[in-house]
């Protein structure tokens, strides 16, 4: 079990929250809401061990736009690979897009 | 099969939790109580090196049913199988228990629980068990002022001490994919041989404790297809039947006759488990 922080530059705040995917094998939770301004902070809960340098590398293509919505994102993960892990946050971060809230 | 008809019908079983729950309720009646992002996690799970969901793996969704108040208590068979421990028991039982507070008020809230569960979380020990023994006692409050419907569609199964709570509900409603059994498959094996009861057979396995047989047998109500408006149509249904005159555990007397005829020295397969138990087909 270990617990992660990443931080990247962002915009003005997201405006509503969404919940995509189910802590499942191979799978993962990401909750995403209003971050602070000028910051997307990710608090990641994983139950593999000795992975922060993929982590980062997978977040890093994610959250690439210094202008896009500040989120505060929480991910559980119980085991998921790198792609699923990008599906998952792809999946939250068009279904606040669909809302109208990032 | 009439495939345009299968390609309109929508998949109950292919549903998270969420889903599922709002999919019973009334369009738009619906909201969730101590959603995920509460935060009402297990704290049991992080110090033993498992990850933690942030609803517990139960969803409480709270709305109507047909215009009437109801809950719908959903769990999630994909976290840690649907096993209940301290959190998610909780929020069962404690919905349970209001929603008969509510009735003793002159609110008639009825309850569905959709279960796709092992049963009670074995990293979570007591706290779970105690949990599950509150969400039988809960039932068997609630089903005197309103029927409790149990809807059991699988693909996880209903097992252990939830099995209970699914016999004690008013009507149970399954799947061609569901199991309901006090016991999993592995476990009895473990317990029987594999000769006398091999887990990996899965069309013996669902021989026996499959939807369709538990509905042959008399366990279950309703044997429904997989798909959503059909289970909510059967929902709603079972709600206007109203509070049963009997439950199925107070029918004890007869259903211990029938075990009391059973032939133990013979291998039971399906079709004498049907003889034995239901209506014969």
């Amino acid at each position: 079990m270990e617990k992660l922080q990443f931080s990247f530059p962002a915009g003005p705040p997201a405006q509503g929250r969404v919940l995509a995917g189910v802590v499942g094998s191979g799978d993962l939770e990401v909750l995403v809401e209003p971050g602070q301004p000028g910051q997307t902070r990710v608090a990641v809960n994983t139950s593999v061990d000795g992975c922060a340098w993929l982590w980062q590398a997978v977040l890093e293509r994610t959250f690439t736009d210094p202008g896009a919505a500040a989120l505060a994102v929480e991910i559980n993960d119980f085991g998921a690979t790198p792609g699923v892990v990008g599906m998952r946050i792809h999946q939250a971060l068009s279904e606040l897009n669909l809302a109208g809230k990032a | 099969m009439d495939t345009s008809q299968l390609l309109k019908t929508v998949s109950f079983i292919e549903m998270g939790a969420r889903e599922r729950a709002f999919a019973l309720l009334d369009p738009g009646s619906g909201h969730e109580l101590i959603g995920p992002f509460e935060r009402m996690k297990s704290p049991w799970l992080e110090p033993q090196g498992i990850a933690a969901q942030a609803d517990d793996g139960v969803v409480v969704a709270k709305g109507s049913i047909g215009g009437q108040p109801a809950v719908v208590l959903a769990i999630e068979g994909s976290f840690q199988g649907g096993s209940l421990g301290e959190v998610g028991g909780a929020k069962i039982a404690g919905s349970l228990e209001l929603a008969a507070e509510d009735n003793r008020r002159g609110v008639p809230t009825r309850a569905v629980l959709l279960l796709e569960t092992g049963g009670v979380r074995l990293q979570e020990a007591n706290l779970g068990l105690a949990a599950i023994a509150e969400i039988h006692a809960a039932i068997a409050d609630l089903r005197r002022h309103q029927p409790v419907v149990a809807v059991v569609a699988g693909t996880v199964g209903c097992f252990g001490g939830m099995s209970v709570a699914a016999a004690l509900c008013s009507y149970l409603v399954v799947t061609r994919e569901a199991r309901v059994g006090l016991n999993g498959p592995q476990v009895i094996e473990q317990e029987a041989g594999i000769e006398e009861y091999d887990s990996r057979d899965r069309p013996f396995i669902w021989s026996l404790s499959g939807g369709e047989q538990r509905f042959r047998t008399g366990l279950a109500d309703r044997y429904v297809e997989d798909d959503a408006a059909g289970i909510a149509a059967t929902v709603r249904e079972l709600f206007a039947q109203g509070v049963p005159a009997q439950h199925r555990d107070q029918r004890i007397g007869e259903f211990l006759d029938l075990l009391a005829r059973v032939d133990t020295a013979r291998q039971p397969d399906g079709a004498y488990a049907r003889a034995a138990f239901g209506k014969g087909n």
